[in-house]
């Protein structure tokens, strides 16, 4: 085959030059798209495509679900008001099975393959991180609400927005809540069980560390890998410590297993918290058997139905109208999409264009309004403004209880038995 | 030294569940020289089922089996009769296309219909137990062993006792020869998968009495059964249920002694040693022909 263009190199350098030529028209193609998308021309009445990956299935399979969802309020919501920069919004899901690798697999086809003009963040920390990457790697912004974990801040990333708290305080309402009981009612013992995961760890790690400095011994610290499916000799583990507090680091698989677990050993300690799980509304109390059996059980969060905050109430009747359900079924995980949403919208509004780089700037520099409260970035991407709230299972409803300024209801100390 | 105890004790009940679910995929591939890439998913189907007996019909989890056990029966010989039979050449590689594509569609549909929001069946016996030696034994769990015990004796005994298990037992050895001595073997092998898949609908539902699940669990299942069966040997069903006891006391033992982080990689250090070892896993196909 060489050997006849050898012989022949008029046709030779014919062909290399047909090839150098294809080669010009089609990187200008590829950049004349790219530089197409984003530039935030008012000529255009094309929608906005927005890429996000979502987990719908895999471990983070339920909290994606309810992520989609938020998403999907927010871009009906905007397109009912006559869309963003007077275009129609048009999401780009693709499902990452919460796989780390597929979610980067994703963002890449958004943003070489689809062209989307935006993208928005998954769910978790664990597949913001490599997400994040990608997106800063092609200058687009990346405004997220469920990667809060310590470690997406120290990737040195300036095209990454996180609107919702940070994780890693997170807890530190309920330490301090503990901390400050009187000593004849103090617990004096703390069991602490966690996933490897960077969202759960770093934050049973500060907690641990708080009170364990406020005199609260540890008799039970175990982490586990996220892929672990039988918690029950962690459990097991747990239970032995006779522990008055349990602090796990858990997602919803897990922390299902343990109230199963706790429920069948007849163990009860005087309190639980998880770092998430219990915000899940219904995908959680249907698996434990009943709203009965939270009762007591605490988690942070940043959000609740009763928030009073920009359009939290109007979000809330939006999502029953759309979604169904009732308040207390609505998943956190939804207002963090819907506040990803709105910190893009207002962000949009204000610089009247949706190109990256201006986007990023913009982004930056000011303070936004969401569902969550007020979203101001510093150069890591952390919301500053951010306030994180405890929340109880209560008559089975979810209900704030700490810091006592947010609280609607004083806290249930100590937790009742399992019914 | 109690919690270790416990460990056993616990690693040897969850372990019965698995031997339900392992039992199958082992007596399929040893009739049939398939690899049920599906098991999984079927398992997860059979949880699902029992899940739908007792939202809509209230039907108790273990009576629902009676319905169950026969619905999943006759969808495996379906899916044997549909997808596998035609398979004529490359057998095992093809059919491995083929239950995988089929386990991708039943978990799209499964994801369809009950949405990716995770279920845990409900009964009484799920979160009650009784005090054994200081330490409460959950109901579900011995109860899931006891189904466990049972299912597999009656396994056994339809494969060793009887003239349909001497009939399976020949098609396992060679079924060209089988087929020589007059044996049906397409009937044989459509029956064994239907009782492969009815085996993963009582371990379904045991699974999903003990943990929360929804479609995508399947492919955590699938590799931890696969594993019980290559360590126990392919083929073999009393290799089936040593690896799956095995496994799981193993992997709670190293959870309580050591950490959570090392249990899996414990077991697959002893799968790798075994294999090593004899090739053929614990039980392989020789000890099969023994028997």
């Amino acid at each position: 085959m060489i050997g006849r263009y050898l012989l022949r190199p008029r046709a030779f350098l014919n062909s290399i030059c047909v090839l150098i030529v294809a080669l010009v028209a089609l990187s200008a193609c590829g950049s004349s798209t790219t530089t197409g998308t984003g530039t935030g021309s008012s000529q255009t009445t094309a929608p906005i495509k927005i890429g996000i990956s979502v987990s719908l299935s895999g471990d983070f399979s339920a909290d994606g679900k309810a992520l989609m969802e938020g998403y999907q309020l927010w871009a009906s919501e905007v397109n009912k008001s006559g869309g963003l920069l007077g275009r129609q919004v048009k999401l780009d899901f693709a499902s990452d099975a919460s796989s780390t690798t597929q979610v980067v697999t994703n963002y890449q086809k958004f943003i070489t393959v689809d062209h989307d003009d935006l993208v928005l963040g998954p769910y978790s920390t664990l597949l913001t991180k490599p997400s994040s990457v990608v997106a800063s790697r092609y200058g687009y912004a990346f405004i997220e609400g469920a990667g809060g974990g310590p470690s997406v801040f120290t990737q040195g990333l300036h095209n990454l927005f996180a609107v919702s708290p940070p994780v890693v305080s997170q807890l530190n309402g309920f330490t301090s809540y503990i901390l400050s009981l009187p000593a004849s009612q103090r617990p004096t013992t703390a069991a602490y069980a966690t996933e490897d995961d960077p969202f759960t760890q770093p934050m049973i790690d500060t907690a641990k560390a708080a009170l364990e400095q406020g005199g609260i011994k540890t008799v039970f610290y175990k982490v586990y890998p996220a892929e672990t499916t039988d918690y029950t000799p962690i459990a097991q583990g747990v239970v032995a410590s006779h522990a008055q507090i349990v602090v796990l680091g858990s997602m919803l698989p897990d922390i299902i297993a343990y109230v199963k677990a706790f429920q069948q050993q007849h163990f009860n300690p005087e309190a639980l918290a998880a770092s998430a799980g219990p915000d899940q509304g219904s995908s959680f109390t249907g698996p434990i058997g009943g709203s009965n059996v939270a009762e007591g059980i605490m988690y942070p969060n940043g959000w609740y139905p009763g928030l009073n905050t920009y359009q939290n109430k109007q979000m809330v009747q939006d999502f029953i109208a759309m979604f169904g359900g009732t308040a207390d079924q609505i998943s956190a995980d939804s207002a963090e999409a819907f506040s990803v949403g709105q910190v893009l919208q207002e962000a949009v509004n204000k610089i009247h264009s949706i190109d990256n780089t201006k986007l990023i700037a913009e982004l930056h520099s000011d303070t936004f309004q969401t569902v969550q409260g007020p979203a101001k970035f510093n150069d890591q991407g952390e919301n500053i403004s951010a306030e994180t709230a405890i929340f109880q299972w209560q008559k089975g409803s979810v209900v704030p209880v700490l810091p006592p300024d947010q609280a609607s209801a004083t806290p249930e100390f100590p937790k009742p038995n399992w019914p | 030294m109690g919690l270790i105890i416990e460990a056993i004790v616990t690693g040897i009940l969850t372990g019965g569940v698995y031997a339900l679910m392992s039992s199958g995929l082992t007596l399929i591939f040893g009739v049939m020289d398939i690899i049920n890439i599906a098991q999984g998913i079927l398992v997860i189907l059979g949880a699902y089922l029992s899940f739908v007996l007792q939202q809509h019909f209230h039907i108790d989890l273990f009576l629902g089996l009676l319905i169950t056990m026969p619905v999943m029966f006759g969808f495996g010989v379906l899916l044997e009769f549909v997808f596998i039979r035609p398979l004529k050449r490359d057998r095992t590689m093809l059919s491995l296309l083929v239950m995988y594509g089929l386990a991708l569609v039943i978990e799209g549909v499964l994801n369809l219909i009950f949405s990716a929001d995770l279920v845990q069946l409900q009964g009484w016996y799920t979160t009650a137990s009784f005090n054994v030696g200081g330490f409460y034994l959950s109901y579900i769990y011995v109860f899931g062993f006891l189904l466990a015990v049972v299912l597999l004796a009656g396994l056994y005994w339809l494969v060793y006792r009887t003239k349909f298990g001497f009939s399976l037992r020949a098609s396992m050895q060679n079924r060209v020869a089988a087929e020589l001595i007059g044996i049906d073997v397409e009937r044989i092998s459509a029956i064994t998968f239907g009782i492969g898949i009815a085996l993963a609908a009582a371990g379904g539902m045991a699974f999903g009495a003990t943990n929360a699940f929804d479609a995508a669990s399947s492919y955590d299942l699938i590799s931890r059964v696969l594993a019980i069966i290559i360590f126990g040997g392919m083929g073999s069903l009393s290799g089936a249920l040593i690896a799956s006891v095995g496994m799981l006391v193993v992997e709670d033992v190293t959870s309580v002694v050591w950490s959570p982080v090392w249990a899996s990689t414990v077991f697959f250090i002893l799968l790798v040693i075994i294999l090593v070892v004899r090739p053929q896993g614990l039980l392989g196909q020789a000890e099969v022909r023994k028997q």
